[in-house]
């Protein structure tokens, strides 16, 4: 396997960042309500943390040591502001839904972990690749949470009605814990429990 | 490598400098295309208050433009007077019917107000309002209100039926409080729980809270709507900002000048 793909690999299940770094729970907990929700979210962190790590990679030797963690900041908080806006722009009603948790991306440890462990040490290329596996990483667990979340939730996918729920005249009757963020815990733990059956070795010794 | 602190110092600017550009430029160039969404979330909402709009049913913006044409009438108010401003009027006071933007008009020409438990520090002296049209006469009213949540002002629309009295219905369309909390005046179940509800009570004052714990249905507690557990502050916001609206200051000799006059 050549260098790019391990390193844009890596991150869905052998290093995801979600489920094995514990990283970005809050935002993930808190957007994937729906899967519509979840997408776009995803769609913004991949673009971020694309675009942080293959900045902070091309300025990392002009970077001072002494302020690097404030430069990456600056960056990835430029970055979501972007983000942000042209998501106001175009994509109105969802930027509504998400409301704070665009902004919060900032937050998100991921992204200026990547910028910091990854981005600062390799070339913009390899930069690049690991943003977008680990933004790939982050979705994979948000797809999956959002996915059942709503469908167990409210009976819809992309809120389109797929199990005929009660309130509408059919027979489902919706989970109301999917709904909140308590079952957002419930199935990202499932998700590192399917996740460390398939891979032992991520299991950390008793 | 050893960085000289000129080098440090230039580096930060340099960076804060590009940033900066970057995002103000972006900021600006996509403020048009923002400031449409905005006007047509708006008319969405005034539409939903009104009940003509079903929540969360999507549609073009073509079809909200032509829904809220055919429906709604902008009508300009005095506030103080509670009198209807015809375009001579508006003219005179350098208001475009065509063009307002409540809250620059408010920055612009706000009036003081005393302290109020609403947290509004400022009253406009004239106001948009807007009729829901039943052929030729009026079947409700919507008034826009705005009032201090936990951490955000929050702005929405309440739609009174034409006695002048009855909510039909509550919505917010601008807020930032707590998503999961305070958000959740958002939740359409809770604004489900305000349709019949009464504002005024028998000393024509008026009277509608949210209250800690349940209300129960309009006709056991008319004036009272069930608070949102984990958001007192948001919840109690939302009463007085709507005890605020409907007062003296507010709305009421509007409302009571069109339950005199009726629709026209």
């Amino acid at each position: 396997m050549s260098k790019s793909r391990e390193v844009m690999l890596d991150p869905l299940f052998n290093n995801n960042p979600i489920s094995l770094q514990v990283l970005g729970i809050c935002s993930a907990l808190a957007v994937t309500t729906k899967l519509e929700t979840s997408v776009v979210m995803s769609l913004a962190v991949i673009a971020v943390m694309v675009g942080s790590n293959v900045s902070v990679s091309l300025l990392r030797n002009h970077i001072p040591p002494s302020i690097r963690i404030i430069v990456q900041l600056t960056i990835i908080a430029s970055l979501v502001i972007i983000t942000d806006q042209v998501l106001k722009a175009y994509l109105f009603d969802i930027s509504k839904q998400l409301s704070v948790f665009v902004g919060l991306i900032i937050t998100n440890c991921i992204v200026m972990g990547r910028a910091e462990a990854f981005a600062m040490q390799n070339g913009p290329k390899m930069s690049f690749y690991d943003g977008l596996g680990n933004g790939f990483g982050y979705s994979i667990v948000l797809l999956f949470v959002g996915f059942f979340r709503e469908l167990f939730g409210s009976g819809k996918l992309f809120g389109m009605p797929v199990l005929a729920s009660v309130n509408e005249g059919g027979w489902y009757v919706p989970n109301g814990l999917m709904v909140l963020a308590p079952g957002a815990f419930f199935l990202i733990g499932v998700f590192i429990w399917i996740n460390r059956a398939w891979k032992p070795d991520q299991v950390e010794a008793e | 490598m050893q960085y000289s602190s000129k080098y440090i110092i230039g580096f930060a600017a340099a960076l804060c400098l590009v940033c900066a550009i970057c995002v103000a430029g972006l900021a600006v160039a996509l403020k048009p295309q923002q400031e449409l969404n905005k006007v047509l979330d708006r008319k969405e909402k005034v539409l939903q208050v009104a009940g003509l709009l079903d929540e969360g049913a999507k549609k073009p913006a073509a079809e909200i433009q032509a829904l809220f044409e055919a429906n709604i009438r902008s009508q300009f108010i005095d506030l103080e007077t509670g009198a209807r401003l015809d375009d001579a009027q508006l003219k005179e006071r350098g208001i475009d019917p065509g063009n307002f933007d409540p809250r620059k008009y408010l920055s612009e020409n706000g009036v003081d107000v005393e302290k109020n438990p609403a947290g509004v520090p400022e009253i406009p002296p004239v106001a948009e309002v807007y009729e829901v049209m039943r052929g030729e006469s009026v079947s409700a009213i919507i008034l826009p209100v705005h009032g201090k949540g936990l951490w955000s002002t929050m702005y929405g629309y309440v739609a009174l039926a034409d006695d002048g009295n009855t909510v039909k219905g509550l919505t917010f369309y601008e807020h930032g409080e707590t998503p999961g909390l305070g958000g959740e005046i958002d939740n359409p179940l809770w604004k489900s729980l305000w349709p019949g509800r009464k504002i005024y009570g028998a000393d024509g004052e008026p009277e509608i809270m949210v209250i800690k714990g349940q209300a129960g249905p309009p006709d056991v507690a008319p004036y009272e709507v069930d608070g949102l557990s984990g958001a007192t502050i948001t919840a109690r916001g939302v009463g007085y900002l709507l005890q605020f609206w409907m007062g003296e200051k507010g709305f009421k000799p509007f409302i009571e000048n069109f339950r005199k006059g009726g629709a026209s």
